[in-house]
């Protein structure tokens, strides 16, 4: 009496096949699982046990071994209980085992019978999709989020005894369709119309959005850096299906989606604290999970305050803001996750968040300021292509600047501006400005002649360092696309110069 | 020993005040004289411990090995038996017997600069364009080499080519501030680093009252232009009158509490010094009335609105063009010079 169900794993983000196998044999009665089983699904045999129970069947008082094959890769979490339960029954001839046949199941169970949500359903249920399985049967919480894939069936059950009448043929369910999938992007919560003034900063998200461009905002304490970071994934074009799903998967990873969320057409916000670990910033565990720099993935990740990020972890952010991807290499697996992400730091003038103010003595001494400056310059910094002053609003003409735009008719602009730079660098592996390499960026972005004076005697008189030039460039180009304009003229030179005010040294 | 000598090694006698040194060297009607007394006739004069102190050094102390020194950190040694030491110095009641010259001493006219060590953006702003504004119309800017409004007003002195002279609390070959390095090279090939300490001694909390009696001494007029009310450039304004110089203070927000110095000066009948042009006009030092740069209507109307430092934000509010705009004519006038980017992030003219 033996019976086989499939199930599935997720190391990373990717779903690998495990199939669960249990025989039932004459002998001492007893229950154990084999096949490199971690302690909570050691402890399924518990639950399985008891909701068997008390779902009104019968648990067999005779020998049961499960094995999860393969049997050399540690299993982990509680999301094969519900397999087990089933094959425990097809073993036992209480439902049938050939209903079992092209099935996935995943599902966490609890002691009466019911059918609790788990993480990683998206990733299953493409690597069901995948395998050419035909249906799965998962917890009802997590239907929607499968329901995205095309072309498997998603059935949801709340409770043990739905799953086994759906197998006996008693209960017919409908596959869950997932819905909202279609539907217009829902609407932003914030608008950039929200904020007064500050048309500076406003212009630099415009770039920003418009060229994939990481930003740095400098100013003091209560200046409106958060207010306006916030309002960045308001202005980027929305996101593409594709897109969706990979940034749901990375949610469904992560155990990070809503309770019966569906996929998420909104681009991600996060605004991790300055007292993140490692560990929460990049991934991590022993099993590697997403950390914030993949729950940023096609959004937008906000480093407030960002001197006072431990080193370490800034030092770390360098691979995913380069490579739009993190590696996590532990002794169980080697991991990637995606984590292509627009960073948004923020940052005080000095410690105390007066220097330089009118009426505010600064406090600081000043090594105590070079240490804080110090602190971001280096290998993120060099990544940061804009650099932008957010003064404090105190007088009366900084908040009267008319009508303040709304975030939709910026998106336009940035759309448009996408639109050129996707047709210029057709069938390259890099879609925007921001991440064409130099030696492209020379040849597509190098300005008329007036361009090219200008930006020669702006790092003469302004002491530009060398490195500037290169950022100059990419972000003249970006703002000339923002134009329309097909070359980059002196214009477009000048006001890429504004946002390096950090390479400045006179 | 020749007189120069005599001059070096008293000047480096240490734990004695300046003015006693002028004493003792009157007294012995002298200064070789002066360094030759005889140990009865010290201790007369300083006493027992001043005395044996002083005998000790001048037992010890080779005025060749300062002098050589000096020219090892390529300093020239001016003393009092020099003729090109500086004429109002000269003239002030207890002159440095002797000075440590890093460059070329100015033989223009020279006005002091002065000011806290943490000013406001705008103090900053101000420093610098005085600065540049004297020595545009030929005067040599003297200040401490301080963060802050010193090294703004060198800096903004140095636009121009300069001269500048940064008269020091520490040995010419002593770096200090600390990060100043760059800027005291500069000050010395357009201008002097001036010292009346021998090369070596570092900077001491007690040099700087006695090196500011040297900024105003130096100086015709004094401009302090930030300054709490317990700011050592108010001792230089204070020295600056007992000398005789002319004093003048720039005027600020009275919500600035680094305006607080200035505004009492001012109350006590300093000059009025919104910019240099006041400095020259009451010095009767002509000056040239700006030149007349080629400009663009949108650049114009962008000059004129920036008669006090603006952020581009303000700008825009004022309807002068868009961000993007605004943010291009600020550059493009920039890289020009006619306008200048303060370090919280305005402009200025």
């Amino acid at each position: 009496m033996l019976a086989k169900v499939r199930s599935s794993s997720v190391l990373g983000l990717e779903a690998y096949p495990v199939e669960v196998e249990v025989d039932v044999a004459t002998g001492l009665p007893g229950f154990s699982i084999v096949g490199l089983p971690d302690t909570a699904v050691q402890e399924a045999k518990e639950r399985v046990r008891a909701a068997i129970k008390n779902a009104n069947f019968e648990v067999p008082t005779r020998r049961i071994t499960v094995n999860l094959a393969p049997a050399d890769v540690r299993k982990e979490g509680p999301s094969f209980d519900l397999p087990m339960a089933v094959a425990v029954l097809a073993a036992t001839g209480q439902v049938p085992a050939e209903a079992c046949h092209g099935t996935l199941f995943l599902g966490e169970l609890s002691l009466d019978g019911a059918v609790r949500p788990v993480h990683g359903v998206l990733s299953a249920a493409l690597h069901a999709a995948q395998c050419g399985l035909r249906r799965v049967v998962l917890p009802a919480d997590n239907a929607q989020e499968a329901a995205i894939v095309p072309g498997v069936e998603v059935y949801g059950v709340s409770h043990l005894l739905e799953a086994a009448r759906f197998l006996l043929g008693e209960l017919r369910l409908k596959p869950v369709v997932a819905n909202g999938a279609h539907e217009p992007e829902p609407e932003d919560e914030v608008d950039l119309a929200e904020v007064r003034g500050q048309e500076h900063a406003k212009r630099a998200l415009e770039i920003a959005a418009a060229g994939g461009h990481n930003v740095l905002l400098v100013g003091p304490p209560g200046s409106g850096k958060t207010m306006l970071a916030r309002r960045l994934p308001t202005i980027l074009p929305p996101m593409t299906w594709e897109e969706a799903v990979e940034v749901t998967r990375i949610y469904s990873a992560a155990g990070a989606l809503p309770s019966r969320g569906a996929l998420l057409r909104r681009r991600p916000f996060r605004a991790p604290h300055h007292t993140a670990s490692y560990a929460a910033l990049l991934g991590g565990g022993n099993v590697p999970r997403p950390g914030e720099v993949s729950l940023a993935h096609h959004g937008v990740l906000f480093l407030d305050e960002l001197p006072e990020f431990h080193r370490d972890a800034l030092e770390a952010l360098r691979q995913p803001v380069e490579e739009g991807r993190v590696t996590l290499a532990r002794a169980a697996a080697t991991v990637t996750f995606p984590a292509r992400f627009t960073l948004v730091a923020a940052m005080n003038p000095c410690p105390c968040g007066s220097r330089g103010d009118r009426l505010r003595e600064c406090s600081c001494t000043p090594s105590q300021v070079r240490r804080y400056q110090a602190k971001v310059s280096g290998p993120l910094l060099d990544r940061i292509d804009l650099h932008v002053e957010v003064p404090r609003l105190e007088s009366h003409s900084l908040m009267d600047g008319g009508t303040a735009e709304p975030s939709s008719a910026v998106r336009d602009r940035v759309l448009r501006a996408r639109q050129r730079q996707a047709e210029r660098y057709a069938g390259r592996p890099y879609r925007c400005n921001a991440h064409v390499p130099v030696r492209v960026l020379r040849r597509v972005a190098t300005p008329d002649p007036a361009g090219r004076e200008l930006l020669r005697t702006a790092i003469e008189r302004l002491g530009l360092s060398a490195r500037a030039y290169d950022r100059v460039l990419r972000v003249a180009r970006t703002i000339a696309d923002l134009e329309g304009s097909e070359g980059v003229s002196a214009a477009h030179v000048a006001e890429a110069v504004q946002y390096r005010s950090l390479d400045r040294s006179r | 020993m020749n007189e120069r000598e005599a001059w070096v090694i008293l000047n480096a006698a240490p734990g004695i005040s300046v003015r006693t040194k002028h004493r003792l060297v009157e007294a012995a009607g002298g200064v070789r004289e002066a360094v030759a007394l005889r140990p009865s006739a010290l201790r007369d004069l300083l006493g027992e411990r001043g005395a044996r102190r002083l005998q000790d050094f001048l037992a010890r102390a080779d005025p060749q090995r300062l002098i050589e020194d000096a020219k090892r950190c390529q300093a020239e040694v001016v003393t009092l038996a020099d003729a090109h030491y500086p004429q109002l110095l000269r003239a002030i009641a207890d002159p440095p017997l002797a000075l440590y010259v890093r460059g070329q001493l100015p033989r223009e006219v020279c006005v002091a600069v002065v000011g806290t060590r943490n000013p406001s953006a705008d103090g900053e702003y101000v420093a610098r364009r005085m600065g540049a504004e004297l020595s545009a119309a030929g005067v040599c800017v003297v200040s401490g080499l301080a963060r802050g409004v010193d090294a703004a007003a060198h800096r903004g002195s140095l636009e121009p080519g300069g001269p500048t002279v940064a008269v020091l609390g520490c040995g010419v070959d002593v770096h200090y501030p600390a990060g100043h390095e760059a800027l005291a090279d500069q000050v010395a090939a357009h201008g002097a680093l001036v010292s009346e300490y021998p090369p070596g001694t570092r900077a001491a909390k007690h040099h700087f009252p006695l090196r500011n009696r040297i900024i105003s001494g130096l100086s015709r007029a004094v401009v302090v232009v930030e300054a709490t009310l317990r700011s050592g450039a108010l001792i230089t304004a204070d020295l600056a009158l007992e000398q005789g110089r002319e004093v003048f203070a720039v005027p600020g927000s009275v919500l600035n509490p680094r305006s607080a110095g200035p505004h009492r000066l001012l109350r006590e009948g300093a000059g009025w010094a919104e910019s240099a042009c006041d400095v020259l006009r009451a010095l009767e030092i002509p000056h040239a009335s700006g030149r007349v740069p080629e400009l663009g209507p949108a650049e114009r109307q962008l000059l004129e609105a920036l008669g006090e430092p603006r952020y581009p934000d303000e700008l825009v509010a004022a309807r002068l063009g868009s961000a993007a705009a605004v943010n291009a004519l600020l550059v493009a006038l920039e890289v020009r010079g006619l306008v200048r980017r303060l370090q919280d992030g305005r402009y200025a003219r």
